[in-house]
């Protein structure tokens, strides 16, 4: 599979590092070339320096051939953005979107894109913990 | 009407005024505090502090009653989200101010109504007064009536012709030609028309296109 990830923030670079272990062709896109250091040397896919939300710089990351792309910068109406830019410009089948804010991200999935949301999953994980007794310790 | 205004910058702040001044209520929503107070001061109220992109803000500004959203920050991203937001909590109108072109297609596709950006409207400036600067819009009228000036080029077809010879088109009327000394003359029937004078026109929208051709010339390759 062809991913795109926007963002290579601790996030995002993990998520790189883990699809090309798998195998698939990833290339990740930050505005901030120093970014890309999270990704180690072992990574073996594209690095692209631009603004995600630039359509110049979505298309020199391959968007027009991706089948994937996945938006993980820090803020929630940039991802919002590039990843309508990815569905409704340029199509692509699969389009992933984090947003912070648990209000946001109901309205957007309800948009039509497939949203997540750290800050309402690590909650309920959190609260989870919370009220059961550790496994192991 | 009611209007909400996301951004309280520049294009907010007038817009804000002008809509007042129409008798509409509006409300801006600012994020910056001392911009806000600022905008508070002098438009007297009508104004909430607050990020437009959250929809709680937008709920507090009472969105959904809303005639029109316009989403007018520098961001557009922002804009887009406001503008997405809004016509989710049933806004049958939003405008988002657009500041690079090429994320125009995307807004279109999303069916935000209208789109305005800067960038396009300096752009069409500027393409207005390089080739087609031939033809200047002055004033719209009512009911789909334009006054346009028109400089004749030496290559215009009808330098050297009286203004009767001239075929327009339907409803169009040269009312005034200003000569290249800055002379105005009451045309009449027999005036002779010569290259650098400039012609007031009224004329229907729709018949621009064609004024153009009769009165300049050629329009290959010009694009207004």
């Amino acid at each position: 599979m062809k991913v795109i990830i926007m963002g290579c923030g601790r996030l995002g670079s993990r998520i790189a590092g883990i699809l090309d272990r798998q195998g698939h062709h990833v290339t990740v896109i930050d505005t901030n070339e120093s970014a890309f250091r999270r990704l180690g040397d072992s990574f073996g896919g594209d690095r692209v320096v631009g603004n995600g939300m630039d359509a110049s710089t979505l298309e020199r990351a391959g968007i027009e051939t991706a089948d994937a792309f996945m938006a993980i910068t820090q803020g929630d109406n940039r991802n919002y953005f590039a990843s309508q830019m990815a569905h409704e410009v340029y199509h692509v089948k699969r389009v992933l979107c984090r947003v912070y804010d648990p209000v946001r991200e109901e309205i957007f999935r309800d948009l039509g894109l497939e949203t997540f949301s750290p800050t309402s999953y690590g909650a309920q994980i959190m609260v989870d913990m919370l009220m059961h007794e550790p496994a192991r310790r | 009407m009611y209007i909400l205004i996301a951004g309280g910058g520049k294009v907010g702040y007038h817009l804000a005024e002008e809509l007042l001044n129409q008798n509409h209520e509006v409300l801006v929503i600012e994020r910056d505090p001392a911009r806000a107070a600022q905008i508070r001061d002098e438009l007297n109220g009508n104004v909430l502090t607050g990020d437009s992109c959250e929809a709680t803000t937008l709920d507090l500004a009472g969105v959904s009653r809303a005639d029109l959203v316009a989403a007018v920050t520098g961001d557009d991203e922002d804009n887009l989200v406001i503008c997405d937001i809004a016509r989710y909590r049933g806004v049958a109108r939003t405008i988002a101010r657009i500041n690079n072109p090429r994320n125009e297609l995307l807004f279109r596709k999303r069916g935000i109504e209208t789109t305005i950006s800067a960038t396009q409207a300096v752009l069409a400036q500027i393409e207005q007064e390089l080739p087609t600067q031939l033809m200047i819009p002055l004033l719209q009228l009512h009911s789909g009536l334009e006054l346009v000036e028109i400089k004749l080029p030496e290559t215009s077809p009808v330098v050297g012709r009286s203004v009767r010879e001239v075929l327009l088109p339907a409803e169009s009327l040269i009312s005034l030609i200003v000569d290249p000394g800055g002379v105005p003359r009451m045309p009449s029937g027999d005036t002779r028309l010569n290259a650098g004078d400039a012609l007031v026109v009224v004329s229907r929208k729709e018949s621009l296109d064609m004024l153009r051709e009769q009165l300049i010339g050629s329009t290959h390759g010009l694009d207004t």
